[in-house]
């Protein structure tokens, strides 16, 4: 092996707790790089799969009911592939466990044999057999949160009658990977349940032998989707049909691609933002590090080598540490990143299991990191090279000292002598200073970044379900109700107070786009269904015209004053103008509002309820909720702190995982940086306090001026990191602005001061080795080497 | 053999140094460091530099040895003007023709006394092997030992073997003794004086401490960045006689 080589293994060796850092802050940023999009695009890739094998529909389609003749003619749609006609009806479920009603949707599904479309897996149990009456599959979310097994059974009002519904499998459907329903915010896997059951039976209990209410298309590669919903209406409208939509509208796929979005951008504009700062530390870091070996440098030139050599070695010194860090980084990453594909499809329930490590990926992250350490290593390089030897053999000359600024305005005499140094030292190179103390605000930014989303999803949280909708429970009726529907509910044991509300499902649309969404209708002096934009101030219901979400603006292109069509998808479906009269910034969802009275006008109707905002009385809640369950006209009830719960455990959960690893690779990163900054500054400044030792210097007193140089350092570093972290914050803000949600740059006190309590544990810890170390100083050596 | 002044002017000049000055910018002063140095170093000759801290010594040195280039005047190393090189061909110059001692030995910490020596053989055209250097300056026996485990006087020992290794042309020796005592500063002169003698490699030291002055075949004395005296010595002493 040739010397220097020997010398760089030496050096490694010698270097083993710097070079580990740095190892660790580059694995750390590549890791979580690695682990963010692995994970996502196996997602993405398994989800695509699920879809294909079993043949999740295109384009979808609700209607009254249409005779089965028609889907000979829908296949004549141009660029259809399959059609598939379904009976859906959506009844109440009375389930043993549970005071309050859920709904159950039950979709037909052929006695024998799979579905062409929209198949279903099976779980458990098996599929239902022809001729035995009652069987269904239920969606493994329902049966999960009720604990229903194959062999259960599930009550059912199906069209007016008690029915008791046998379970003989559990199963999943790419259709209901998110078992929700059109219009609610949220899955609530307890309350609404999906049901397959034989054609037949279903037809027969709702008169639909012969017909359908539902139909989906699969279309061919390359087929205009827009073209076939339009030909698709055009064949639907004289049978009720209420619109047809496709994917981007379907709730579950929305749904889903809004959570892989988000994902997306907790697991990759964080981690990329990660790489990035990781990226940039170790790039200071190497430059710092070479610079220590400046005389080393020199003494091989004046030996005769080449500039050229000198960079390759150290570029090698780089590069071992690099690789090694890559390494460690992509392999943890892929690792971390297959456990995470599993969990999180075993969280959106995909039958399909694949992880695809991919190796552009851990090239990127390799090229990324590597670059930057080998940047700054080559420039340090170049700067120590492009000095004469025997300049740069030399010690460096005197700097420049002067009184600082404390002391030119006369507090210096309020100074010891070592706060002294520290002062004439920072200030006298400030740029070294600053880098250090940029590196450290990194580091508490890095962590602010990591662990704030949690504070925005309980703000989230707070806000939509607190702070704007004061109700303990929403109930919504089977079909709009007259006026006396709304005594009926103010008289019910158990209401303490209730406010009526009129939902319209409608389709927007300005221009060319278009949305589909329900337009609330409630009275404009609302107590439970407040109105508050995300600072918390209240806005005016207007009493003509709408007030949407200012998400809905923004993804319709419109501005208040616009007049948006209005197509209503239920009862005898006007279409009309209305302007916008105001938007909302509010955080969930897309969402119009009218007043109460306004939305009357609009369907040319008397007043009309949806269904009621309720306060309940805790004490009598479970009377009501039996009452409730036993009112045919209530549809569901959805009850918050449950709505909560579910929210809890599904998105901020997912969430929350990712957060804990950025968490825990800020942690490595903001260690990493600190421990190495102190390392360096130990390093460039040993012969100094080994000097001032010989002179006569404590070691208190010595430790304390490098320590207190660090501590300076690390105390103006906090704000600024807690500043750029929340900066860092609001850009990955921006990726999490969905239709779903708008989350909300909170950051709550308690994750500063965690990322302040980690960046100082790590000067801590760094000051101790050094303290250490300055204990050990070999005070005769330094003085036998230099002058 | 030992010379005169009319012997040395008919001999090979090696280098040939015409009007050298040097200037320092350090910081917020000027330093003269070189102000018109004329001088020629012959052939095999083994010269002192000699002047105080501060009159241009090592700075000279470093002009001759490639380290350092003269903010004006001209330097030719035999047919090479080094003047006129760059950094690159200054490094060619440094890695084929000269050997270096210097005051801190600087030797590299993380190798062993073999291996810093390897460092320049690997890369000099026909060097001796390193045992062989080491054994030059008495250190065979511990060619396996760390900087860090060698004294003063066995670091400044493993530099010269480091310097000869390659073969060099000229050694150039910056206060080779300046950190040592009295006794190993004689050994490490002993060891340079024999390979000016069994390689004749033209060789040049520096030194503030005029006793050294004894063992070189020319004397010149710097003082403020000029020559202010060259000696020839008519007989030369043996390193091991010398005192100080």
């Amino acid at each position: 092996m040739s010397p220097l080589n020997r010398k760089l293994l030496r050096d490694l060796l010698h270097m083993k707790g710097q070079s580990l850092a740095i190892s660790l802050v580059m694995a750390a940023g590549v890791a979580t790089f690695v682990m963010a999009l692995s994970t996502l695009r196996s997602l993405e890739r398994n989800r695509a799969t699920y879809y294909d094998h079993y043949r999740f529909g295109h384009v979808f389609a609700h209607l009254k009911r249409a005779p089965e003749t028609l889907a000979a003619r829908i296949e004549q749609i141009p660029g259809v592939a399959h059609v598939q006609t379904r009976v859906v009806v959506d009844v109440n479920l009375d389930v043993a466990d549970m005071p309050e009603p859920a709904i159950g949707r039950l979709i037909s599904i052929p006695e024998r044999g799979q579905p062409k479309m929209n198949a279903v897996y099976l779980r458990s149990g098996r599929y239902i057999e022809p001729g035995r009456t009652g069987e269904v599959l239920v969606g493994e979310a329902f049966a999960e949160a009720h604990g229903l097994v194959p062999g259960d059974t599930v009550r059912a009002v199906i069209n007016g009658k008690r029915q008791t519904l046998k379970i003989v499998g559990v199963a999943l459907s790419p259709e209901y990977v998110l078992q929700i329903r059109q219009g609610d915010l949220l899955p609530d896997p307890e309350r609404f349940g999906v049901f397959w059951i034989g054609r037949t039976e279903l037809a027969a209990a709702y008169d639909m032998e012969g017909a359908f209410n539902d139909v989906s298309l699969r279309l061919m590669r390359g087929a205009s989707t827009a073209e076939a919903i339009r030909r698709l209406d055009d064949l639907l409208a004289p049978y009720g049909g209420v619109g047809a939509y496709d994917r981007e509208d379907q709730i579950s796929h929305r749904f889903l691609s809004d959570e892989i979005r988000q994902l997306r951008t907790m697991g990759v504009l964080a981690p990329t933002i990660f790489l990035a700062v990781a990226a940039f530390l170790l790039n200071i870091v190497m430059s710092r590090l070479i610079r220590t070996q400046r005389e080393q440098i020199a003494a091989l030139k004046a030996f005769g080598y080449t500039n050229f050599e000198v960079g390759i070695h150290y570029l090698q010194f780089v590069l071992v540490i690099s690789v090694f860090g890559v390494s460690l980084g992509t392999l943890s990453g892929l690792w971390l990143g297959r456990d995470l594909t599993r969990m999180y499809t075993e969280f959106y329930k995909f039958p399909i299991f694949t992880f695809y490590p991919d190796a552009t990926i851990a090239m990127t992250a390799l090229l990324i990191a590597a670059g930057a350490a080998i940047t700054g290593t080559l420039g340090a390089v170049r700067r120590a090279a492009s000095l004469p030897p025997a300049q740069a053999m030399r010690p460096e000359p005197p700097a420049r000292y002067r009184p600082t600024i404390l002391e030119r305005l006369g507090i210096g005499a309020f100074l010891s002598q070592a706060a002294r140094m520290i002062l004439r030292n920072l200030e006298r190179q400030p740029v070294k200073a600053m880098i250090s103390c940029f590196g450290i605000a990194m580091a508490a930014a890095v962590l602010v970044l990591g662990a704030f989303s949690e504070d925005a999803l309980d703000y989230m949280i707070e806000f939509s379900f607190y702070a704007a909708q004061r109700q303990d429970m929403t109930l919504s009726f089977v079909e709009p109700t007259s006026a006396e529907a709304r005594y009926s509910v103010e008289h019910l044991t158990g209401v303490l107070y209730s406010e009526p509300f009129r939902s319209v499902p409608v389709k927007l649309r300005f221009g060319h786009r278009s949305r589909r969404l329900a337009i609330l209708g409630i009275d404009p002096h609302s107590d439970l269904y407040r109105l508050v934009d995300r600072n918390e101030r209240p806005v005016a219901l207007p009493e003509e015209g709408l007030l949407i979400s200012d998400k809905l603006a923004e993804v319709l292109h419109a501005r208040i004053g616009d007049l948006l069509t209005v197509e209503v998808l239920e009862g005898e479906r006007p279409v009309v103008r209305l302007p916008i009269s105001g938007t909302i910034r509010d955080l969930a969802g897309l969402n119009a509002y009218m007043s109460y009275d306004a939305l009357h006008r609009m369907m040319q109707e008397g007043e009309t309820l949806s269904g009621a905002f309720v306060m309940v009385d805790s004490l009598n809640a479970d009377t009501l909720y039996r009452r409730l369950k036993q009112t045919p006209q209530v549809a569901g009830v959805s009850v918050k702190n449950a709505t909560v719960q579910s929210f809890k455990d599904t998105v901020a959960e997912n969430m929350n995982i990712m957060r804990t690893f950025n968490i825990a690779f800020a942690c490595v990163i903001a260690f990493g940086v600190v421990y190495n900054a102190a390392r360096i500054s130990l390093a460039e400044r040993s012969r100094e306090l080994a000097t001032l030792r010989v002179i006569g210097f404590t070691r208190g007193e010595v430790s304390a001026i490098l320590l207190g140089e660090l501590g300076t350092i690390t105390v103006v570093a906090i704000p600024f990191g807690l500043a750029i972290g929340y900066g860092l914050a609001a850009i990955v803000v921006q990726g999490l602005d969905t239709e779903q949600y708008r989350v909300p740059l909170v950051i709550d006190a308690s994750t500063y001061a965690f990322a302040t309590i980690v960046v100082l544990l790590a000067s801590l810890f760094s000051g101790l080795v050094v303290r250490r170390r300055i204990d050990r100083l070999d005070l005769i050596a330094v003085l036998k080497t230099r002058e | 053999m030992p010379g005169t002044v009319d012997s040395t002017a008919t001999r090979t000049a090696v280098f040939r140094a015409r009007g050298v000055t040097k200037v320092y910018h350090m910081g917020e002063v000027d330093v003269h460091a070189l102000r018109g140095v004329d001088l020629d170093l012959y052939e095999s000759e083994f010269i002192v530099l000699l002047g105080p801290s501060g009159s241009g010594k090592s700075t000279l040195l470093n002009i001759l040895g490639g380290l350092d280039t003269p903010t004006s005047g001209a330097v030719r190393y035999k047919d090479i003007v080094l003047t006129e090189l760059d950094d690159a061909g200054l490094t060619q110059y440094r890695r084929h023709h000269v050997g270096f001692v210097f005051q801190f030995y600087n030797l590299i910490p993380s190798l062993t006394a073999k291996e810093n020596v390897a460092l320049i053989t690997e890369i000099a055209s026909d060097p001796m092997p390193p045992e062989e250097a080491l054994a030059l300056v008495g250190l065979a026996d511990r060619m396996n030992h760390f900087p860090a485990q060698l004294s003063g006087g066995e670091q400044q020992r493993v530099a010269i073997a480091r310097a000869v290794a390659k073969k060099p042309d000229v050694l150039l020796c910056d206060e080779p003794t300046g950190a040592l005592d009295v006794h190993t500063g004689v050994v490490v002169l002993e060891v340079i004086q024999q390979i000016n003698e069994q390689l004749g490699t033209t060789t040049a030291v520096i030194t503030h401490n005029a006793v050294i002055s004894d063992i070189a075949d020319r004397v010149i004395a710097l003082s403020d960045g000029r020559i202010g005296g060259v000696r020839v010595n008519e007989r030369k002493v043996p390193a091991s006689q010398l005192k100080w």
